[in-house]
C-alpha cells in the first residue's frame, strides 16, 4: 500500500513545481520550481525502483543521471540568469519580454 | 528498511509533511532568501524518503549534490542578483495565480486517480538495501555506459557554457582600453551596449555591489 503513498507525494510536489514556475516573478525562484519538479519525478522512479524492481534497481541508476544532469542545468540556467542581469539590471520575468508578439 | 511497520508509516508522514511545506514555501514565500533555504529543506526530506526506499547510495548523492552544490549555487546565484526592488505589480494578478492553482489542483486530482486505481505488479525478490552501490556500480559499467559517458560529456559542457556565460563583460570605457595589456593573458570581447529602458551602461560585478551599498 505504501508505493501509492510515494506516488501521490511525489504528484503533489510537481504540482506545486509547476504551481511556482508559472506563478513567480522572480527568474531565480522558476529554476528554483524547476528543481522541485525534478525532485518529485525522482522519487517517483526511486518509488518505482524499491516496489517494482527491488533486485535490480534500474530506477535508482535512472534517478542518478537525472540529478547530474539536474545539476548541470541549474548550473547553466543560473549562469542564463546572471548574464541577462548584468544586461537588463533586473530579474523580473515581467520585463524579459523581447520574444512577445 | 528494516524498521518496524509502525515507525515506517510515521517517518514517512513526518517527512511527507516536511517536504511538502517547504515546498509551498519556496513557490508562496515573497522573501526568495527563504525560499533558498526551505528548497534545502525539501532537497533533505526527499533524501530521507530515499532512505526509507532502502537507497542508500543516491540519498547520499542527493545530500552531497542538491544540498551541496545546486543549494548552495542557487544562494550564490541569489546573493549576485539581489536587487532589493520591489516588482511593479502588475494589475490583476490574482487571476494568473487563481488559473494556475486551479489547473495544479486538476493534474493532482488527475495523477491520484490515476495512481489509486492502477493495479501495480509488486516485484517479490529481495530488496538490494546495503548492495545497492555494488549493484548501480555494476549497472554504470554494464547496461548504462552509454547514458554514463554522455552524462560525464555533458557535465563538461554544462562546465564550460557556464563559465563563458557567466563571464565578466569589459567596461566600454576609454581609460580601460588604454590600459597595457599585459602579456599572455585573455582579452576579453568587449560586447555592445543593448539598449535597455533607462539606458544603464554595462557594468561589472564589484561596481554594482558598491554601488548598493552605497
Amino acid at each position: 500500500m505504501q508505493l501509492q503513498y510515494f506516488l501521490i507525494l511525489a504528484a503533489a510536489l510537481f504540482c506545486i513545481g509547476i504551481f511556482g514556475l508559472i506563478t513567480s516573478r522572480n527568474a531565480v525562484r522558476v529554476l528554483m520550481s524547476i528543481e522541485l519538479m525534478l525532485n518529485a519525478v525522482n522519487l517517483n522512479l526511486m518509488a518505482f525502483s524499491n516496489y517494482l524492481d527491488a533486485q535490480d534497481i534500474k530506477g535508482q541508476v535512472f534517478t542518478t543521471f537525472v540529478i547530474a544532469i539536474a545539476a548541470a542545468e541549474a548550473a547553466v540556467g543560473l549562469a542564463i540568469v546572471l548574464a541577462i542581469y548584468r544586461n537588463r539590471d533586473t530579474v523580473d520575468m515581467e520585463q524579459f519580454n523581447l520574444l512577445k508578439w | 528498511m528494516n524498521l518496524a511497520e509502525g515507525v515506517q508509516i510515521v517517518s514517512f508522514g513526518l517527512l511527507s509533511l516536511m517536504a511538502i511545506g517547504a515546498a509551498l514555501g519556496v513557490v508562496l514565500l515573497p522573501n526568495i532568501v527563504y525560499s533558498a533555504f526551505l528548497l534545502g529543506g525539501v532537497f533533505i526530506s526527499i533524501a530521507g524518503l530515499y532512505l526509507l526506499l532502502n537507497a542508500d547510495f543516491v540519498a547520499t548523492a542527493q545530500v552531497l549534490i542538491y544540498v551541496g552544490a545546486v543549494n548552495v549555487l542557487i544562494l550564490f546565484a541569489i546573493m549576485l542578483v539581489n536587487k532589493r526592488q520591489d516588482f511593479v505589480a502588475i494589475p490583476r494578478a490574482w487571476i494568473r495565480r487563481g488559473a494556475t492553482a486551479l489547473v495544479c489542483s486538476g493534474l493532482f486530482a488527475l495523477l491520484s486517480i490515476m495512481v489509486v486505481s492502477t493495479p501495480w505488479s509488486f516485484s517479490t525478490g529481495i530488496a538490494a538495501g546495503n548492495s545497492s552501490i555494488v549493484t548501480i556500480g555494476k549497472h554504470f559499467f554494464t547496461d548504462f555506459l552509454l547514458p554514463f559517458e554522455l552524462a560525464s560529456v555533458l557535465l563538461l559542457m554544462a562546465l564550460i557554457g557556464a563559465i563563458i556565460l557567466a563571464r565578466r563583460e569589459l567596461l566600454p570605457d576609454d581609460s580601460v582600453a588604454e590600459l597595457q595589456q599585459p602579456a599572455l593573458t585573455l582579452p576579453e570581447r568587449p560586447r555592445e551596449l543593448i539598449a535597455v529602458g533607462a539606458g544603464a551602461p554595462e557594468r561589472t560585478i564589484a561596481q554594482s555591489l558598491s554601488d548598493q551599498n552605497n
